[in-house]
């Protein structure tokens, strides 16, 4: 018989090291799940202070058990490699499988097993889980806000031709790829203006005007978006090169432009065009709040896009400037035609995570009034006959959120790659 | 050549100044025909409105200028204690995606992933309607570490009635002097003889030991009010005594802190990342342990990599701050571009002054940043 030492596992009694780990690996997950489901505690002979911490004492042992270097079984190793190296490790592993323990059957249940989708009335939600039909009837209204249901097919369309039109950018034949930019940043907002002013808008061809007030939800989410990442690309890159440039006034009133909207938050530029911009128009004009809002978040994101942009001008090599202009390139040719191309390329992750931040940004548009998404949210929470459903709202809408946004930065991260081994 | 540089600068001192005309010259009408006029005289006139949370005296009585001194510290608050909380998460968070082990890595991986993707607003509000609405009523309220309540109506904790705190402050002041000689001491020490004093204990027991000194000898007095429960009405209860922390600001530090934590433990991680492996192996090489690895040779030259960004974070949190206006929390948004601006209707001069604010506030943060950053900057010889 071999030195048998329990403080130091070693290979020569791999199998009883074994099965006494896993048997208190197995005694510890039990305990837990007893104490936290079945109010059970099957250590309360010990003391309480000690039988408060059995469940890990108990995996500690399990895992000190099994942590035997070179087993020889590839899934062992693999285990103690990943989660179990040393002692600390162990114990954040087990908090960790704790917490997934803890925390999983109770979001299940209230996701999935006790909730009701099924009935249209509050009362069809009997289970304690979460009430999916709260979602399911105000779906209309936190797609589209007021807007009226009969209409809603026009947004729909709207949103279709834009996505066709967008779509069309990336299958463009390569002979006219140079002239993608200017479909993107002119062609493309005119269409969409037209759509918008004369198809969401109405009030012409026999269709019935709805009032910007009326628009909401998630598609409001989306125009507003939609709007403000186009218009501010362009914008962003004349302060770019406004900020770069060697004549005084135009490089400090860029600066300044630049610095005052990056200083100051977007709830506060948005009271700004709600309550103080109306100030600064002449009597008798009146400017629609949703284009009030969409110039302000424009203004605040363009003074983003031109930081990003600066970091890609700066990137680039001298020698690039200084080639183009010993080939006798004027300012406007010599960025068009070199810096630009190459300095974009080089920014388009950052200005992916810009309009990441644009999209986040839009839910506050809710302080002038404007009841995207977020702000829907908050007005059927007050709905006499939906009272108390506050928390389902607000998971279907992070769900949604979370979709756009992760696929998104996901989007941005590939984009990363690609660009990286391009040069 | 010579033209070619003033006429575009001509332009642009053209164009602002025609936009910025347009603009005053339409407000002068504008404001005339309301019949207001520009001028800050209106702080000085009684501002008459509650305001909830203070941590200054405040009532309707004082002026309109302490109502915004009043939104100011709320939003200071705020972003202070944001910035402590998610720069401790953030660091954690961000070393912890780095771990070897896998399920530690995984748990990270998706905390980030799955607050940095949901906006701001949502998660207050989450937090704030849905999250601490399900806390039980005062009446019901179990108690927590054995002197705090968490209720719907807020968080109740003991409040510390101090005497003579000034004293104290002498002697905190006093034990902080002390330390800062023996990290003199220990780093001459360390120079000469290679030998390296535990300074962190030492340190800490002189921060703890020097104010409890002082208390035993009776320099100054310290206890603690604790909450009571009290009736109200037959069915409303509250807590009388202790220090209330309303839930506004509760759900307003968890959400700003677990929302920037997020971006803060991806510069770490980032930062972490940008040191070659070379230094950790050479390091490993003379016999370093892990930890003293991260802090002696990965940490002081990550931290270079990490601060640029994470003082953007600390700015857009403060910004972020403002966001409290949503949920009620009074901060500068809520009390004076809000409710003072609504009594005074003094748009202009307000959201000027808002702005201002912000802006120097902002400024405040990324001057003493760079300061930060240059100080442990690579001092080149």
């Amino acid at each position: 018989m071999q030195k048998f030492n329990f403080l130091k596992p070693d290979n020569n009694n791999l199998t009883l090291f074994l099965s006494l780990g896993t048997i208190f690996f197995i005694l510890s997950i039990i305990d837990f799940s007893l104490n936290n489901f079945l109010d059970k505690n099957i250590t309360s002979f010990l003391p309480r202070y000690l039988n408060f911490f059995t469940p890990l004492v108990f995996g500690l042992i399990g895992l000190h058990f099994i942590r035997i270097e070179f087993s020889g079984i590839k899934k062992l190793d693999i285990l103690n490699k990943n989660i179990n190296t040393n002692n600390f490790n162990a114990t954040l592993s087990l908090f960790i499988i704790f917490l997934l323990i803890f925390s999983i059957p109770p979001l299940l249940s209230w996701f999935i097993l006790d909730a009701n989708l099924s009935g249209n009335t509050k009362e069809a939600c009997t289970g304690s889980g979460a009430c999916w039909v709260y979602i399911k009837v105000w779906f209309n209204r936190f797609m589209y806000g007021m807007y009226p249901n009969a209409e809603q097919w026009r947004i729909n369309i709207s949103f279709a031709t834009v996505l066709v039109f967008s779509a069309f950018g990336f299958f463009m034949p390569t002979k006219y790829r140079k002239y993608l930019t200017l479909y993107y940043t002119i062609f493309l907002p005119i269409i969409s203006f037209f759509l918008i002013y004369y198809l969401i808008s109405g009030g012409s061809f026999g269709l019935e005007w709805v009032e910007t007030g009326a628009w909401g939800g998630l598609s409001l989410t989306f125009i507003v978006s939609f709007f403000c990442l186009i218009f501010c690309f362009p914008i962003g890159m004349m302060l770019a090169l406004g900020r770069r440039s060697n004549l005084p006034t135009i490089k400090y009133s860029s600066l300044g432009f630049i610095e005052f909207w990056r200083g100051v938050p977007l709830i506060t530029v948005l009271f700004m065009s709600a309550v103080m911009f109306p100030m600064f128009l002449p009597d008798g004009i009146y400017m629609d709040k949703l284009i009030r809002v969409i110039i302000a978040i424009t203004l605040f994101e363009a003074a983003y896009v031109a930081e990003v942009i600066r970091g890609g001008l700066q990137a680039l090599p001298r020698g690039q400037y200084d080639a183009a202009k010993s080939l006798g390139m004027g300012y406007w040719k010599l960025h068009l035609l070199v810096i630009l191309p190459q300095a974009l390329k080089l920014v388009i992750p950052g200005i992916a995570n810009t309009f990441l931040a644009l999209v986040k940004d839009t839910p506050l548009i809710f302080v002038v009034g404007l009841l995207e998404l977020a702000g829907m949210l908050n007005l059927a929470k007050t709905n006499p006959e939906w009272l108390g459903f506050s928390m389902e709202g607000y998971v279907f809408a992070a769900i949604i959120f979370w979709i756009i946004c992760y696929s998104m930065s996901r989007y941005s991260q590939n984009l990363e790659l690609k660009y990286k081994t391009d040069r | 050549m010579k033209r070619n540089k003033i006429l575009p600068q001509l332009i642009t001192i053209f164009f602002i100044i025609l936009v910025f005309g347009f603009f005053t010259i339409n407000a002068q009408i504008n404001m005339e025909n309301r019949g207001i006029e520009f001028g800050f005289g209106f702080l000085k006139q009684e501002a008459s409105f509650d305001i909830q949370f203070s941590l200054i005296e405040y009532d309707g009585s004082h002026s309109y200028a302490r109502a915004y001194l009043v939104g100011l510290l709320n939003t200071l608050l705020v972003a202070f204690i944001g910035i402590i909380l998610s720069t401790i998460l953030g660091i954690v968070v961000g070393i912890a995606r780095l771990s070897p082990n896998y399920l530690i890595k995984k748990t990270a991986t998706f905390y980030v992933e799955f607050f940095r993707n949901i906006p701001l607003l949502l998660q207050i509000f989450f937090w704030y309607f849905a999250a601490l609405r399900a806390l039980p009523l005062p009446q019901d309220a179990n108690l927590l570490l054995g002197s705090s309540f968490m209720t719907i109506k807020g968080l109740y904790t003991p409040a510390p009635l101090w005497e003579n705190f000034d004293v104290f402050l002498i002697s905190l002041f006093f034990s902080l002097i002390l330390i800062f000689f023996v990290y003199r001491y220990a780093k001459k020490r360390q120079e000469e003889e290679g030998k390296q004093l535990p300074k962190f204990l030492i340190s800490l027991c002189i921060f703890i030991g020097i104010p409890l000194l002082t208390f035993f000898a009776g320099g100054f007095g310290l206890s603690f009010t604790f909450p009571e429960l009290k009736q109200l009405a037959t069915t409303s209860y509250t807590y009388n005594g202790g220090m209330g922390i309303p839930p506004e600001l509760t759900a307003l530090t968890i959400a700003l802190t677990l929302y920037t934590a997020t971006f803060i433990a991806e510069n770490v991680r980032a930062g972490i990342q940008g040191i070659g492996k070379g230094q950790k192996e050479a390091a490993a090489s003379i016999g370093l342990t892990t930890s003293q690895i991260l802090k002696l040779v990965i940490m002081p030259q990550a931290l270079r990599i990490i601060i640029p960004p994470t003082t953007n974070q600390y700015l857009n949190l403060t910004k972020n701050s403002s966001l409290a206006a949503a949920i009620a929390y009074p901060d500068l948004v809520l009390v004076f571009a809000g409710t003072a601006m609504m009594q005074t209707g003094r748009a202009i001069e307000i959201v000027a002054i808002t702005m201002a604010t912000y802006l120097s506030i902002s400024l405040a943060i990324s001057l003493f940043m760079n300061w930060y950053n240059k100080r442990i900057a690579i001092k080149e010889k």
